[in-house]
This record gives structure tokens, C-alpha cells and sequence, in this order.
């Protein structure tokens, strides 16, 4: 009896230790539902989250890149976010130019940076630290030196439809409830469970260990719940903003690039061990070449999202966002030292960052106190690696 | 009635699996040299370690006897402060500091907030003057050659009032004129008083200096020589270091050679990796055939790793010349990926660090240099992964519950094989396996004797570095002997002992 008990035990300390950041933000989440008296829950409030955080998440998702491949950091996302908005705001609004051609120029600028650092990083092996430092300064000089230390607005409706808007559907959205947004999240749920139980037959009939049918369903029912819950939020406010779909691509897109490629599996072994993976016949410099490229790319696709959102590019935009993109992936569990980090993750640490700026705000938590909170939160989640970690080392040996 | 500096009693340690040192005992008279011998892994760095606190008081049984007294050394600083004063084989300098703050680091002049510069630098060059090193104490470590380094550890030791000098593989890396120096030094010291202990394989050098002699072979102490009594040649020496007898613990195998040669390399030459002006593999020239098991026999040190892993997409060294040929045609290999190409495949000695990811599974592992083979246009066919690493873990008998375990929980055998698994799954002709055996349990090893024997009945090659000379002659069909970055010796198996290899090593030395 007690030695199920303790096997129990074990299973849930297990449980614990894998979800404490989905833990950490449901707790978190009800500590502001409360406080606020509900306000944190209302369907506005909801899609706040959604709009002002969209950044978070694409600038942590290329940040992980970074942070897998040995705990590197990039510092000059930020300043990158400030020049590529800033070349979007001359471009569009002072020269007239053509708003795709633009938005492809300011992509092209996001893999150009890229280049520059990652060069200097892969290929002359300066550190990270060092050159994405200098590119903070240079980035933010420039883009200041671009916008003259005036702020750009005004816009074309045409580009801040791309990011601002949301989906409507005439007749079905006409009224108070935008529907369309519930069938969203029926159509995403069916897909999660279509795809979800599917790779659990086919694994079964190729004889490879299944996940237990309890836990698969409880999963598929829990995350299906939070899906439709979210949906039906959204519905009774102005339905789903086009940036959750480019969140949705993204973080799809990247999940699977982590996951299933063998580009994705190259980043893990370097930050795992890189001397291992170089022996194994992988070009480690262009890994570290490629995380900076595509941490700088995103970026640049931050720099539109944000412009769009705050409708102008100013010389301040992108202030600290290096700080909420590392805190992301640390708050998600990626290791300080490399190797190890899910995109899923990632996403859960950027919402808890979301709901600690959101729930903050909204409960009227004095912006400098704010600062002092995240900057705890950060601190503790990578305490909370670092120790885990040194005591697995311990069972190594 | 001697009067014994230190005595060492019924010393036993053990390692997960593996008893370093096994009752070993050992007298070190006041005012003498003595000089420990025996193979590569015999227990002589281990015993040191014990003796200085590095293994503290509790990890071992037995006692230490110093001046006297029981001796419970908990960590280094202990065993310092009674005067014993270990310089191991690495030296322990920091390149960008100059020799007097190295001197002194972790023991400053002065007080702990005020360093008082001028009397450290006052000591620094007095001590630099008693070792006979003419160098500013201001100058950088990084500016000296190894052989002045190894003289600044000395003055290093001079300052914390050593009484007891130990000494491990001085002059493993310095050049005839050094070592000298060196040894002269020591014999200097013996005069003032200073008690020393030297761990080397030069047994000419040993002649040289040493009172008295012990040796050590897997883990216990063979004999102790004392050189005033009885006279000492190195074949004496030799007899007493290898002296074991070679049991069934080696599978049955026969020679399964073809005649085609797959892999020759003719004048190779390798330079350092950080001071490329040492040269650490000296124009070797080498044959394998396929079917064929070749030993690389040596010592540690002696430029074998650093020849295999220079073969190997130059992952290692500087200036790399020579000609490499495989299956007859002249290649050149400019990186890992080239040779994995080629059908070349490098197993490492040091597993954990640049062998295998730890933190990641066996999966992971297993199919990392050849992810190609388990991948469509670069997407992963994870359910393929699971199924080659399951095979590839039963057909190696890795333990572990399943491949999803990660590799940092296993034990070193089951490393080991998954180590080999990661290679066999890379399909390469010519396997060169560094020490595979190296810190792994009797019975691991017998299976990868095995899994050698099933390699090479396979059509595949294998290059096999190794410092245990009884796994050489039971594993291989040829041996190549090497020392100092040059072939010394080539013998065939069969006509190949012990006694052959170890005094082809040391002939090498013998100029010295």
C-alpha cells in the first residue's frame, strides 16, 4: 500500500516538474481573474492579450533558436524591431512605396542584419554577447538617425488591416456574436484531434509504445476546452484578430522545424555538446550562422507587427523586447546552458510574461514596481533550471 | 631503522565498478626520491590523488602516516599546508597572468585586501632563482615554453614550503635538455632535505634519480626496488610493470584479413593545435587491410589520438601534411562530414565529452552523425528513428528500458555501446576506435571484443588506439607501435609481447 502510494507520489512530483510553467501561469492567470474582480477575464481584456503580445511571441520563438544552441543570447532584437520599422515607416509613409514590396524589403533587412551578426558570430567566433551588444547600439543609432527623432505615423488602412483587423464573415458576423470565431475553434479542435489520435493509431499498428489512452484524452479534452473557452471570449467582443492566425503560422511552422527536421535536431545536439556534433559531421558554424539570421528575420517581422499595432515608427519602439523575448524562453523552460527548450514552451512563457504585464496594468501596479516583478520572475525560472539541472548532473555520476 | 617521511597503509579505493587501488602500500624514506612505475591506468595518479586530499579522507580505506601522524586530508589546501605539494601532469597555470601572480595565486602576499606586489615579486624571483629559471617574475605565462612552465610550477611548490614533492609525468612533455634540468633540480632539492615522488614512464630517467623504485600494477603494489642494494636495468623494470598473465578474457576470433589495403597514410605529420611548434604526430606512415584489426599501442600522450582524429577530417591539429589513400585513390577529408562520407568513422575516448549528448536519448544519439539515413528532404521520420535505435540497442545489448532514456543516466559500458551504436548506424569501412574500453567493467568489455570480432567478419576495418597492451595482443591481427608521435614499432600479432611493445616505447626515450 504504501509503496503505491509512493510510486503515486513519484508520478506526481513527475507531473509537477514537467508542467510547473503551465501551473505557474494557471495560478498566476486566477491570481489577476481575483484581484481585478473579473476584469482579467472579460472578453477585451482577452484580446489584449492576444494584440499586445504578439511581438513576445514571434521574438522568443527566435530567440529559442539562439538559446538552444549553447544559452547564446541576442540583445539587439529589440533595435532591430525599432531600424525595420523605422525603414517601413520612410518607405510606406514618406516615399509612398508599394506596401508588399516594402514589407518584403523589410524582411530582407531583417535576414541582412542577421547576416552581419552571424557572421561574426559562426564564422570569426566573436561571442554573441559581444556582438549582438554592439548591434543594440548600432541598430537603435541608426534607426534614430533614419526617423531624425521624430516619430512616423499615418499609415496606409491597407497595411494595419494586415495586422490590426479581424475576421469577419458577412451575415454570420453581422451581429453582437461573432460566430465565425467559435467555428474557428471548432475547426481547430477537430483538426488537434484528427491529427492527435491519428499518430496514436498509426503508432500502435507500427507496435511503438503509446502514450496511456487516460492521459491522451484528458489532454486532447483539457487543451480542446481551452481552445473553445478562448473562442467563445473572442466571439463576444470582435472575433479573431489576424494576428493570433500569424501566431498560429508561426509558432506551427517553427514547432515543426524544432521537432520533426533534421535542421531542427542539429540545434539541439550543438547546445547539448557541440565538439560531439561537429564529430558527427554537422557544420556547427552554420547552425550559429543560420539561429542569428532567423532571430533577425523574425524580428523584422516583429518590427511590422509592432509598427502596424502602435500605427507609426517611432525612435523609442522595441525598448527593451530583448528582455521579455529572453525571459520568454527562460519562463518556458529552455536551459540557460543550451540543448534543451520546446516551442511550446516558449509560447506558455511568453502568455505567463503577457498576464504578468496585462494582469499588472489592469490591477493599476505602479510601472516601475512592474519592472521589478518580471525581473524577479526571470530570475527565479532560470534559479529553478540551473537547480534542477545541477542535481540531474549529480545522478550522472 | 629508516626513518619514513610518509607511509601509506592498506590504501583501497574504488570507483563505481572498478577498484582503483586495492590494499596498496607504500614508504617513502625523509630526503630520497622515490619513483612510482606501471602501466597507463595501474593506480599511480590515483594513489597521488589520495595522498593530497583530492580523494578526501573517507572516499578510501586505509591511513596515511605523514611526519609521523595520521593524516585525514579533507581537500588539497590540507595537504598543502603540511608541506605536500602535488604538480600534476597538466600544468595548472593561467596563461594571462605572469609567473609571480601565478606563483602565489591563492596565496598572496600581504593581506587579502591589500596585495603587497613588491614583496611578491621580490619572493617570485628569488624562488625563479633557486629553479635556475633566468625570467622576469613580470613576465606572462603564455610567453614561456612548456619546459619553463614546468619549472614555474616547481617555485610555485617551493613557495608553500614544500617538504614532500610530487611529481606526476614531469617531463611527459619536455624536450632532452629540460628534463635534464629537470632531474638535476630534483636531485638538488634531495640535498636540502626536500623528499620528492616522481610518477614517469622514462624508466632511463628513473635510473637516474630515483632511491628507490615501486611499482604498480592494477591497482596493488608488485615490489619496491631500492636501487642502493641490488642493481636495477630497465629490463627488470619492464618485467615488473607487465608482468601479468594473459587469461580467456578475450573471445575466440580468427583472422579474417583480405588482402585489399583500404586505408593508407604515408608521411603524415601534424602540428599542434594551440602551439603549432610541436609537432605531436612526426611523419607516420600507416597500413589497413580490410578484415583487419590494427592496434595503435602507446602510451597516453604518445600523438595516437591526435593521428586518428587528424585522419578524420583534420578534427584535429595544424598544418596537417601528408598523403592519405583509401581503397587506392588519394583523398583529401577537410572536415568530419568528408570522412563520415568516405565511410570513416572516429570513435572517441572521451564519451561524455565529445562523444555523446547527455541530456539527450539514446534516439537522438544513436542516429545523430547519420540523421539522413532516418530523414525525407531534410523531415524526420521519428517512428523510423524509434525503430533503427531499437534495433540498434538490442543488436549492441544496450540496458536501458528504452531508447527514449537519456544517455547521461547509463552506466559507462552501456555509453560505451551506445557510443559504437551512433558509428555502426553510420555504415563506415574503417572504424577507428579510441581506447572503446577504456573505464568500463570486465564483462562490458568482453561484449565489445565482440562486437569488434562481428565488425571485422562483416568486410569492415578497424583502427584500435589503446593503452592496455594485453587487449592489443588479444584483439588485434597487427600492431603498430607509437611514441612520441612516431612509429616505433610494427609487429604482427602473433610474434608481439608485452615486453616487445613496452621496450620499443622506451627505446625512443632512451637519448634522454
Amino acid at each position: 500500500m504504501s509503496s503505491k502510494n509512493a510510486i503515486l507520489w513519484e508520478k506526481t512530483k513527475a507531473f509537477l516538474l514537467k508542467n510547473t510553467m503551465v501551473i505557474a501561469l494557471v495560478v498566476v492567470y486566477l491570481f489577476f481573474v481575483i484581484r481585478s474582480e473579473g476584469r482579467m477575464f472579460l472578453p477585451q481584456n482577452i484580446n489584449n492579450l492576444i494584440m499586445q503580445n504578439s511581438y513576445v511571441v514571434i521574438l522568443a520563438v527566435g530567440m529559442l533558436l539562439c538559446i538552444l544552441t549553447g544559452g547564446n543570447i541576442d540583445l539587439s532584437v529589440g533595435a532591430t524591431v525599432c531600424l525595420v520599422g523605422a525603414i517601413a515607416g520612410v518607405l510606406m509613409v514618406n516615399l509612398g512605396w508599394n506596401i508588399y514590396l516594402v514589407m518584403i524589403i523589410c524582411l530582407l533587412a531583417g535576414v541582412a542584419i542577421g547576416v552581419w551578426q552571424g557572421f561574426w558570430i559562426a564564422y570569426v567566433r566573436i561571442p554573441p554577447f559581444i556582438v549582438t551588444l554592439a548591434g543594440m547600439l548600432l541598430f537603435r543609432g541608426l534607426a534614430q538617425a533614419i526617423l531624425g527623432g521624430t516619430t512616423i505615423s499615418g499609415f496606409s488602412d491597407a497595411y494595419l488591416s494586415i495586422f490590426n483587423n479581424y475576421v469577419t464573415i458577412p451575415l454570420l458576423d453581422s451581429g453582437a456574436v461573432k460566430y465565425s470565431s467559435i467555428i474557428f475553434g471548432v475547426i481547430c479542435c477537430a483538426i488537434f484531434i484528427v491529427a492527435t489520435v491519428w499518430t496514436n493509431l498509426s503508432k500502435k499498428r507500427k507496435g511503438y509504445v503509446t502514450e496511456k489512452p487516460a492521459s491522451l484524452y484528458s489532454r486532447i479534452v483539457l487543451l480542446c476546452a481551452i481552445v473553445m473557452l478562448l473562442m467563445y471570449k473572442l466571439s463576444l467582443y470582435k472575433g479573431v484578430p489576424y494576428i493570433l492566425l500569424w501566431l498560429i503560422g508561426i509558432v506551427a511552422i517553427y514547432t515543426y522545424i524544432t521537432a520533426k527536421t533534421t535542421f531542427g535536431r542539429h540545434f539541439y545536439a550543438l547546445g547539448g555538446n557541440e565538439k560531439a556534433t561537429k564529430l558527427s559531421g554537422i557544420n556547427t558554424n552554420r547552425i550559429y550562422f543560420s539561429a542569428y539570421v532567423n532571430v533577425s528575420f523574425l524580428s523584422a517581422l516583429a518590427a511590422l507587427v509592432v509598427s502596424a499595432r502602435f500605427t507609426s515608427a517611432n525612435p523609442a519602439a522595441g525598448t527593451n523586447y530583448e528582455l521579455d523575448a529572453i525571459g520568454s524562453c527562460f519562463i518556458g523552460g529552455a536551459s540557460a546552458y543550451g540543448g534543451i527548450g520546446k516551442v511550446s514552451g516558449v509560447v506558455v512563457g511568453a502568455v505567463l510574461m503577457g498576464v504578468l504585464n496585462l494582469g499588472m496594468n489592469i490591477i493599476g501596479v505602479d510601472s516601475n514596481f512592474q519592472k521589478v516583478v518580471k525581473g524577479l520572475v526571470l530570475l527565479v525560472a532560470v534559479i529553478f533550471d540551473v537547480v534542477s539541472k545541477r542535481r540531474a548532473v549529480k545522478s550522472f555520476t | 631503522m629508516s626513518d619514513h617521511i610518509l607511509e601509506m597503509r592498506h590504501i583501497t579505493k574504488e570507483f563505481p565498478g572498478v577498484k582503483a587501488l586495492d590494499d596498496v602500500s607504500l614508504e617513502v624514506r625523509r630526503g630520497e626520491i622515490h619513483a612510482l612505475v606501471g602501466e597507463n591506468g595501474a593506480g599511480k595518479s590515483t594513489l597521488m590523488n589520495v595522498l593530497s586530499g583530492i580523494y578526501p579522507y573517507g572516499s578510501y580505506e586505509g591511513e596515511i602516516i605523514y611526519n609521523g601522524k595520521p593524516c585525514h586530508f579533507q581537500k588539497i589546501r590540507d595537504s598543502e599546508k603540511a608541506g605536500i605539494v602535488i604538480i600534476h601532469q597538466e600544468l595548472a597555470l593561467v596563461p594571462y597572468l605572469s609567473i609571480a601572480e601565478n606563483m602565489f595565486l591563492g596565496n598572496e602576499r600581504g593581506s587579502s585586501v591589500n596585495i603587497n606586489w613588491n614583496e611578491t615579486y621580490a619572493k617570485a624571483d628569488e624562488l625563479l632563482d633557486v629553479v635556475g629559471l633566468r625570467e622576469s617574475s613580470h613576465t606572462l605565462i603564455k610567453d614561456l615554453g612548456i619546459g619553463k612552465q614546468q619549472m614555474v610550477e616547481i617555485a610555485k611548490a617551493l613557495s608553500k614550503n614544500v617538504q614532500l614533492l610530487i611529481l606526476d609525468e614531469p617531463t611527459a612533455s619536455l624536450n632532452e635538455g629540460d628534463s635534464m634540468k629537470l632531474l638535476n633540480l630534483l636531485k638538488e632539492f634531495k640535498k636540502q632535505g626536500v623528499t620528492s615522488i616522481i610518477i614517469s614512464h622514462k624508466l632511463n630517467e628513473i635510473a637516474y634519480v630515483a632511491d628507490q623504485i615501486t611499482i604498480i600494477r592494477d591497482g596493488a603494489v608488485i615490489e619496491t626496488l631500492d636501487m642502493a642494494e641490488q642493481a636495477v636495468d630497465e629490463s627488470r623494470i619492464i618485467r615488473g610493470m607487465v608482468g601479468r598473465e594473459l587469461t580467456s578474457r578475450f573471445p575466440q576470433r580468427e583472422s579474417r584479413v583480405q588482402d585489399e589495403v583500404v586505408l593508407e597514410v604515408e608521411h603524415w605529420s601534424v602540428q599542434h593545435a594551440l602551439y603549432s611548434d610541436l609537432t605531436v604526430v612526426d611523419d607516420v606512415s600507416f597500413k589497413l587491410k580490410k578484415g583487419e584489426v590494427v592496434g595503435i599501442a602507446g602510451l597516453m600522450g604518445a600523438g595516437r589520438t591526435e593521428f586518428a582524429m587528424s585522419i578524420f577530417g583534420k578534427s584535429y591539429g595544424n598544418d596537417i601534411r601528408g598523403t592519405l589513400k583509401l581503397h587506392g585513390k588519394e583523398v583529401v577529408l577537410n572536415n568530419e562530414r568528408d570522412a563520415i562520407k568516405h565511410g570513416l568513422a572516429y570513435v572517441t575516448e572521451d564519451r561524455k565529452g565529445n562523444g555523446l549528448i547527455l541530456s539527450n536519448p539514446i534516439r537522438v544519439n544513436t542516429t545523430l552523425a547519420r540523421l539522413d539515413k532516418v530523414s525525407h528532404h531534410h523531415v524526420l521520420d521519428l517512428d523510423l528513428e524509434y525503430k533503427v535505435a531499437c534495433q540498434m540497442k538490442e543488436k549492441l545489448g544496450v540496458k536501458s528500458p528504452t531508447v527514449e532514456q537519456d544517455v547521461g543516466n547509463l552506466s559507462g559500458g552501456n555509453q560505451q555501446k551506445v557510443l559504437l551504436a551512433k558509428w555502426m548506424f553510420a555504415e563506415p569501412d574503417i572504424m577507428i576506435l579510441d581506447e572503446p574500453t577504456r573505464g568500463i567493467d570486465v564483462g562490458a568489455k568482453y561484449e565489445i571484443y565482440c562486437i569488434i570480432n562481428d565488425l571485422v567478419a562483416a568486410g569492415k576495418s578497424v583502427i584500435m588506439i589503446s593503452s592496455e597492451m594485453p587487449e592489443v595482443l588479444g584483439m588485434c591481427d597487427r600492431i603498430y607501435v607509437m611514441s612520441q608521435g612516431q612509429i616505433v614499432g610494427e609487429m604482427d600479432a602473433k610474434s608481439a609481447t608485452q615486453e616487445r611493445i613496452m621496450s620499443s616505447i622506451l627505446s625512443v626515450n632512451k637519448g634522454a
